[in-house]
């Protein structure tokens, strides 16, 4: 997890022209012309920026949240309630889900962030559990235990008749006009995470991480610094939440159990917490081999919890932290020779 | 002012529920008092206990005692995976990060809950209660089976076997010395790695007999596990992490919260304990009556 924290004044042309290559040709998914390919994509580009947000807090900062899917579920009411009770747009529900969940996470933050290790731990889970007991039993607000379904989607219908003038732009169905749509926020959203990892502030994050002792020593508050990571964290939770209720055509109260704050957690591990891509390859390679594997057998747990004891013991990197080492093999290797 | 043999009976069944979790917890407790691991798979192996009650009950067939061959024989089993995944997993992770730790007993729950699924299906299976216990009595006008005065008596039994045990023998008295100093234990001549197993499997054996004993009060079903870490999370952080008695304070305050809370504010009983867990971490992380960890 320390090691291959790569520096943006030290990367390659390679790695300058990766995302933007990688945005090109997801751009491109809905133009193959399946329905079921876009899902997918959409679903991944949803978790890319959840597990991302939580490898600020748990790669940068070096604070293990088990609750992070409380930032997320609430990001997903805020927007579907919106949207859905009061028909506000969605240019104004998708701000506020960002700014209402890094408002929950500044208060629960503001305790979290006294506590260290197991503790902390704990207290996350605590306040994800509380989240998760109010949308389960708030019936006349959140719908409960049946959640919210029918979330409308944003309208498009200024696209369709932009389409009518610019070529490529119309003639898309809505589902595709709303994976467009989740790309180019959450491109966003990871360009500014990308930006925040790479400013001084990141930097003092993973200071805080390698020593807060030494930080604090030097000067760092280091609780307002944690603080200001968990907020930042779940606001962009926040984010991918309100993105995910309208893909999902609904919420529901496990968006904030605490089985989510797991699964998004495996996906960060998976990736490798160690680098920026590394949660968002997480979510990719996971719900690719989650699609390819309940085709075969219903038991998604079984393999995904083998899977994760394999990684554990043989990969703590993860997929980019492995991929890493075998690059600098390759590399190393034909100098010696 | 409410009936007072009805709030008698309220928090007789907020006591019933205290033993069980008390069961449950303790177990885990003890592991985190000595092993320094949360671990989400104890809610799983009280699943498996279960489980296992139920299977053994359908092999023994009809006859007398043979509820209390299964659940001895369920806590065992469970007792033995335990040990089982201690000795060959968990235990090079110790030197490891808390965060892999946590995953790996995760990954557990994901895979025994599947491994059960695989066995036993997803229809609810149940037990019935031992024909000696079916019955019931009145005290204060309260109706309270037999089977409840069992686990309000077997609860305390418990704890007092196993304060006896901490506190009186040699065994126990490795076990306090391992959570406090693993290292100097070690250098004693102790074998602490075979410690570790044994607390590991102790742990395992008090929620799969919890998870026996409750398969005749509520439903076998999938499901089961994820919910039950959660409350055994709730009253071993509110007692104070590790701590034997704090473990047994926080059941009995989570029972009374849970049952008069749904009196007060039915929808939202469940928020109050979690609220109690939060504010005790707040004001107090190390629990009531637990220790700060150094």
């Amino acid at each position: 997890m320390r090691a291959g924290l790569a520096a943006p004044a030290t990367m390659t042309a390679a790695a300058r022209w990766t995302p933007a290559l990688v945005l090109a040709a997801a751009f491109c998914v809905p133009a193959l012309g399946s329905r079921f390919y876009t899902f997918v994509a959409n679903d991944v580009v949803i978790w890319a920026l959840f597990a991302t947000s939580l490898n600020l807090l748990v790669g940068y900062t070096g604070l293990v949240s088990f609750g992070h899917a409380a930032y997320f579920g609430i990001g997903a009411y805020t927007t579907g309630l919106l949207m859905k009770k009061t028909g506000v747009s969605f240019l104004l529900a998708f701000p506020a889900a960002g700014v209402f969940a890094g408002g929950f996470a500044l208060i629960f933050g503001f305790f979290c962030v006294r506590l260290t290790r197991i503790y902390f731990a704990m207290l996350t889970l605590a306040f994800a559990q509380i989240v998760w007991a109010i949308c389960f039993k708030w019936n006349e607000v959140t719908g409960g235990e049946q959640g919210m379904p029918e979330i409308p989607y944003p309208d498009f219908g200024w696209l369709e008749r932009l389409g009518a003038a610019v070529p490529l732009v119309g003639g898309w169905r809505t589902a595709e006009y709303y994976y467009f749509l989740t790309l180019g926020l959450v491109a966003l959203c990871l360009w500014a995470l990308r930006r925040i990892v790479g400013s001084p502030f990141g930097r003092i994050l993973t200071t805080i991480r390698e020593n807060p002792e030494r930080a604090e020593f030097i000067g760092v508050n280091v609780r307002r610094y944690e603080l200001a990571a968990f907020v930042l964290a779940g606001g962009f939770a926040g984010l991918a939440g309100g993105l995910f209720g309208i893909f999902n055509r609904g919420v529901f109260p496990d968006f904030a159990y605490w089985t989510k704050s797991s699964e998004v957690l495996i996906m960060t591990l998976l990736g490798g917490m160690g680098t920026f891509f590394g949660p968002g390859i997480g979510a990719l390679a996971l719900i690719l081999l989650n699609q390819q594997i309940v085709s075969y057998t219903e038991y998604w747990p079984l393999v995904l919890g083998t899977m994760l004891v394999v990684l554990l013991f043989g990969f703590p990197g993860g997929l980019a932290g492995a991929a890493t080492a075998l690059w600098r093999r390759a590399r190393t290797r034909p100098r010696r020779a | 002012m409410p009936d007072p043999s009805f709030v008698f009976a309220q928090s007789l069944s907020g006591l019933t529920a205290a033993m069980f979790l008390f069961l449950i917890a303790s177990g885990l407790s003890l592991i985190f008092g000595v092993l320094r691991v949360l671990n989400f798979a104890h809610g799983t192996f009280y699943m498996l206990g279960a489980y296992s009650a139920y299977q053994i009950v359908q092999w023994l067939g009809p006859g007398p005692g043979r509820f209390w061959l299964a659940a001895l024989g369920a806590a065992l089993a469970v007792a033995a995976l335990g040990g089982i995944v201690e000795h060959f997993l968990f235990r090079h992770l110790y030197d490891k990060e808390e965060l892999y730790q946590l995953l790996f007993t995760y990954a557990l729950v994901l895979i025994l809950s599947d491994v059960a699924k695989i066995f036993w299906g997803t229809q609810q299976k149940s037990v019935s209660r031992p024909p000696e216990l079916t019955g019931s009595f009145a005290l204060f006008g309260a109706t309270i089976p037999h089977y409840n005065l069992l686990i309000l008596l077997l609860g305390p039994a418990i704890a007092l076997a196993f304060w006896f045990v901490l506190q009186r023998t040699r065994a126990g008295r490795f076990i306090r010395a391992a959570a406090l100093d693993r290292e100097t234990l070690g250098a004693l001549g102790v074998n602490v790695d075979r410690l570790y197993t044994v607390v590991f499997m102790l742990g395992s054996f008090l929620g799969g007999l919890g998870g026996a004993l409750i398969a005749p009060m509520r439903a076998t079903v999938p499901g089961m596990d994820t919910e039950v870490i959660v409350e055994a999370f709730v009253v071993v952080v509110i007692g104070g992490l590790g701590s034997f008695w704090g473990t047994f304070l926080g059941a009995l305050i989570y029972g009374q919260v849970l049952s008069f809370g749904i009196l007060l504010f039915p929808r939202f009983s469940i928020f109050a304990v979690f609220a109690l867990m939060a504010a005790v971490l707040i004001v107090r992380p190390w629990g009531l009556l637990g220790r700060p960890l150094r």
